[in-house]
């Protein structure tokens, strides 16, 4: 399956048919540090993701001063 | 996963909730959220004109949208700090926003009031670009509500910023720091307008859910300035200990504001004059923002600036 990440925007392939969680780990990225879009929902950690699945991994950290 | 309101698919979990909601109850969580900011810090009335600093990015734009929706008479403020293509789209964004909810949206170039963008003003000091950006900002956000007849500002700050600042000045034990972080600072002075936080019970991550289910178009680019900023390391640091322990960053901060907090509080009150330059309030006799653009119109006069990328 398909994972989109932002800031730079890139794309990797990883393996699908797994929960949404266990794919956060294998990329090494803290559920609370992103959004898990697919489509026009949100997903939660532990929903089952097919091999064609697409889904993007927005950041939701803002910085600086602000 | 379940939504704990009416039992449908859950969209988001909030852990340290320890519940998850479906998108509709979600969205009313999070109004709900801000209901409670605004009551229990008495942060401004039906009859007040807010000012509501806006970025393009996820936090101030669900703000506005909440406060617009709940009825407030809120004014967009845009400060186009000319931070390249980051603060071209990002006003873009507001402009798009206001012009969708038929919203009013203030712009003021920081160009036209230091003498020259973010960048060429973190050339001219030589200091980090947050440090003059910052000031920039609180000074022109209190003008802007000064001159505009508003009595109020409001910002995004989520939770995750209000915990970053404390755990930086924590850090460092800046003890004058301390007392000044709060969701509501009373004005002190009459040319000094309250400053508010309604989004200080929220994460950054509601925030951002909050921004996509009601499919506001933010802006998710970061300012190219923020990577190396102290409060992302923070941030971090504390994301870490929120997934070892749920809540951590909400008990950190809500502990400190509830406990804490009133222990730091000064006796004495500061002395605050009137900027002999532009009127503004300051503690000494020029204010540091009028220091601040003598010294980048001054630079500008000699040698024309040519910002690095
Ligand atoms: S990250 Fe720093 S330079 Fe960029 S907008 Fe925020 S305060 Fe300004
Ligand atoms: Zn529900
Ligand atoms: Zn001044």
């Amino acid at each position: 399956m398909k994972v989109v990440l932002r800031n730079p925007r890139r794309e990797v392939e990883v393996a699908g048919n797994r929960r949404v969680k266990d794919v956060l780990r294998e990329l090494d990225i803290l559920p609370e540090t992103v959004l898990v879009i697919r489509g026009d929902d949100l997903v939660t950690a532990d929903q089952m993701l097919r091999d064609d699945d697409v889904i993007e991994l927005r950041p939701v950290m803002s910085g600086g001063v602000r | 996963m379940k939504c704990r309101k009416c039992g449908g698919a859950a969209a988001l979990e909030l852990r340290r909730h320890n519940a998850a909601f479906c998108a509709p109850d979600f969205l009313e969580f999070f109004r709900n959220q801000v209901r409670e900011a605004i009551r229990r810090h008495k942060m401004f009335t039906r009859d007040e004109r807010v000012l509501v600093a806006v970025s393009g990015g996820k936090d101030s734009l669900a703000l506005w949208d909440v406060l617009l929706d709940e009825g407030y008479d809120a004014t967009g403020l845009y400060l186009d700090l000319g931070i390249f293509d980051y603060s071209v789209e990002s006003k873009a964004k507001c402009e798009a926003f206001a012009a969708r909810r038929g919203a009013p949206l203030i712009i003021t170039r920081v160009a036209d009031e230091v003498g020259g963008p973010v960048p060429v003003i973190k050339q001219v000091t030589r200091r980090p670009p947050c440090s003059g950006c910052g000031l920039s900002k609180r000074y022109l956000m209190n003008r802007a509500a000064l001159e505009h007849g508003m009595a109020v500002v409001a910002t995004g700050h989520n939770l995750d910023d209000e915990a970053a600042t404390l755990f930086g000045s924590v850090m460092h034990w800046q003890t004058d720091a301390l007392p000044r972080q709060s969701p509501a600072l009373a004005s002190t002075h009459p040319k000094l307008v309250r400053r508010v936080k309604p989004l200080y019970r929220l994460s950054e991550r509601e925030a951002a859910a909050y921004a996509f289910l009601r499919r506001i178009d933010y802006i998710v680019e970061e300012c190219p300035f923020a990577k190396g900023a102290t409060s992302i390391a923070h941030k971090e640091i504390l994301n870490r200990m929120e997934e070892a322990s749920p809540g951590a960053k909400h008990n950190f901060l809500f502990g400190f504001l509830e406990k804490a907090r009133p222990a730091f509080e000064r006796a004495e009150a500061v002395q605050l004059n009137e900027c002999a330059r532009c009127g503004q309030v300051t503690t000494g006799t020029v204010c540091a923002f009028c220091k601040l653009a003598d010294q980048v119109k001054r630079a500008a006069a000699d040698v024309p600036p040519a910002p690095e990328q």
